[in-house]
């Protein structure tokens, strides 16, 4: 494309960046400057502060020694969110997007698993909740008929050694048809020749799989992981509407504990500086994204 | 041989079939609480097809006078159309802009687009709170609707530069040769090739705005001006939960989504993962 004046340019981009840099580069600039904003000046006082907290509402890490049953803090929460959800989603993902190929009406199964993405999440986690009760719920009525005594059959959320894993778990339903999509999207568009010669060559469903289809799919891959751990980390209305966090801080998240600094202690440096921190952990799928990116416009 | 594959196909239709309703399972309960009688549903089960059917928990949700769903339902209607058209327009513009003009520093600038995108909503709403209730735009519709449509910018303009990469220039060119402006050029003709993508684009965030809680719940404070998510969070009962009245509102708020969903499906998944597919 030659070279056209940046007039132009101006005149398109212009409306737009006005919107972009005052109501969002200027409140991210805020937020960083209140988060350094003490009472004598500019420090670390309320990272500090939110680091040492150990009330169980707000605990990001507990650093002397962790409680065994939750809470662990928010920020622990968050990466146990990650490690048990990102492989579930995205190993689950890549199964069925492979295994949908032979199976009929399998676009029908990609719309049900689809569903999760496509209601409110606040909806997602009264569903969540509708799952897991005490009266109604069909995940205590099974362990129930299983035979299982206890907390098992009993309402997950409201007891501190599951209310962590039941949301988590509980997530997995909600953005497996994201990663299912993304997958499938990626896998018709792979040349099926290279499959097919595969299956020629007497090659076993598991051997195309790990060998040809897992390779293939790779920045389809990296880019499904990394949509998840963003979503992971900035988890809050489904544990907003199911839990609050609770029971005794076991299920609260960064998102939240910055949102109980804002509106329960009315605290916002300190709010700020949970903002910061949970930015901080988002800037590492978030820089990794542009290299994506990147990547992909180098080789068109 | 033979035997074994279809054997092995069974399974695979099985375990698939299985996770299916799995997955659906949450959704028909909860339309099934929706309409019985909660009292019912606590002895039988709502898993049972037999008792009564009846409307009355949407009723109920919907125009009682202490929280009005129909209320929130038109408030949500309110702020998610122009939340939806600004955006797309100006999005569309600057993407526009990128794809066909230069300027320096203009990979910087389009690089901040992709940050934008992975910041969570918590690293600007303090100040947000702030800005808005300097400019006396806290708690009204105009002031949330300004900040879904500056924070559904980014993406979009992500969105729609891919497209327009894509988008041969021939009649772009053949039009500036016979002297057509470069505004002309973009809503004439540029705009109307695009017309997919502009509604992906929309369908998306429509659903995005509409099922938004966060910035409602920092925003949004009297309840009256309350949207239909907000509401549904509220709704959970105090000391009992009543989910017959809790699952017709759910069902309330993510029918329009749904609705979305199944009349655009193609334009929704394109939408949601076209982009991380590059064309």
């Amino acid at each position: 494309m030659r070279y056209r004046g940046w007039k132009q340019f101006l005149l398109f981009v212009l409306p737009a960046y006005t919107l972009i840099a005052v109501f969002v580069i200027t409140p991210i600039l805020g937020t960083i400057y209140l988060s350094f904003e003490t009472e004598s000046g500019l420090g670390l006082d309320n990272y500090i502060a939110v680091i040492e907290e150990t009330s169980p509402d707000k605990a990001l890490v507990y650093l002397q020694g962790m409680p065994r049953p939750p809470p662990w803090g928010a920020m622990v929460h968050n990466m146990v969110w990650i490690a048990i959800h990102l492989p579930l989603s995205i190993g689950l993902g890549l199964v069925l997007a492979y295994i949908l190929r032979g199976v009929k009406g399998g676009s029908i199964v990609k719309s049900i698993m689809f569903l999760g993405m496509v209601v409110p999440m606040v909806v997602g986690g009264l569903m969540i909740r509708f799952m897991y009760d005490e009266f109604i719920g069909v995940v205590p009525r099974l362990f129930a008929l299983l035979g299982v005594e206890g907390i098992l059959a009993k309402n997950w959320l409201i007891y501190p050694q599951t209310s962590l894993i039941a949301l988590i778990l509980g997530s997995v339903w909600l953005w497996t048809g994201f990663n299912l999509t993304v997958f499938s999207a990626a896998l018709e568009s792979l040349p099926s020749s290279v499959i097919e010669a595969a299956m020629i060559d007497g090659a076993s469903s598991w051997q195309i799989f790990s060998r040809i289809v897992v390779p293939q799919l790779r920045p389809a891959i990296m880019i499904a992981v990394i949509m998840t751990v963003l979503w992971d980390l900035k988890i809050f209305d489904i544990v907003y509407v199911s839990t609050f966090g609770g029971p005794g801080g076991s299920s609260t998240v960064l998102a939240l504990v910055m949102y109980i600094y804002f509106a329960r202690a009315l605290d916002y440096g300190r709010s700020a500086a949970v903002a910061i921190i949970l930015a901080l952990l988002t800037l590492i799928p978030g820089i990794w994204f542009i290299r994506e990116v990147r990547k992909g416009e180098k080789k068109d | 041989m033979r035997r074994k594959i279809s054997l092995s196909t069974v399974a695979v239709n099985l375990v698939a079939w299985g996770l299916a309703a799995l997955w659906a399972l949450p959704v028909v309960g909860l339309v099934m609480v929706s309409v019985r009688p909660y009292k019912e549903v606590i002895l039988q089960g709502w898993w049972t097809l037999s008792g009564h059917f009846t409307l009355d928990n949407y009723v109920n949700a919907l125009f009682n006078p202490s929280y009005s769903l129909a209320q929130s339902y038109v408030n949500s209607f309110i702020i998610t159309i122009p939340s939806t058209i600004v955006p797309i327009l100006l999005a569309a513009l600057a993407a526009y802009g990128f794809s066909r003009f230069s300027f320096p520093m203009k990979s910087y600038l389009f690089l901040a687009l992709l940050l934008i995108m992975a910041a969570p909503q918590q690293m600007v709403v303090i100040p947000l709170y702030m800005m808005l209730k300097d400019m006396r735009l806290i708690n009204t519709f105009q002031g949330l609707i300004l900040i879904h449509s500056s924070w559904g910018l980014a993406w979009i303009t992500f969105f729609m530069h891919n497209f327009f990469e894509m988008l041969p220039r021939e009649i772009e060119e053949a039009a500036r040769v016979d002297g057509a402006s470069d505004i002309t050029i973009f809503f004439n003709i540029v705009l109307r090739l695009s017309m997919p993508a502009l509604l992906s684009a929309a369908v998306i965030q429509f659903t995005w705005v509409w099922s938004d809680f966060f910035f409602a719940l920092m925003f949004l404070i009297s309840p009256d001006k309350y949207v239909i998510t907000q509401r549904v969070a509220t709704l959970r009962g105090q000391y009992y939960i009543d989910w017959g009245l809790l699952s017709a509102g759910s069902v309330l708020a993510m029918l329009v989504p749904l609705l979305i969903y199944a009349l655009l499906q193609k334009y929704f998944i394109r939408g949601m993962v076209g982009w991380t597919v590059k064309g």
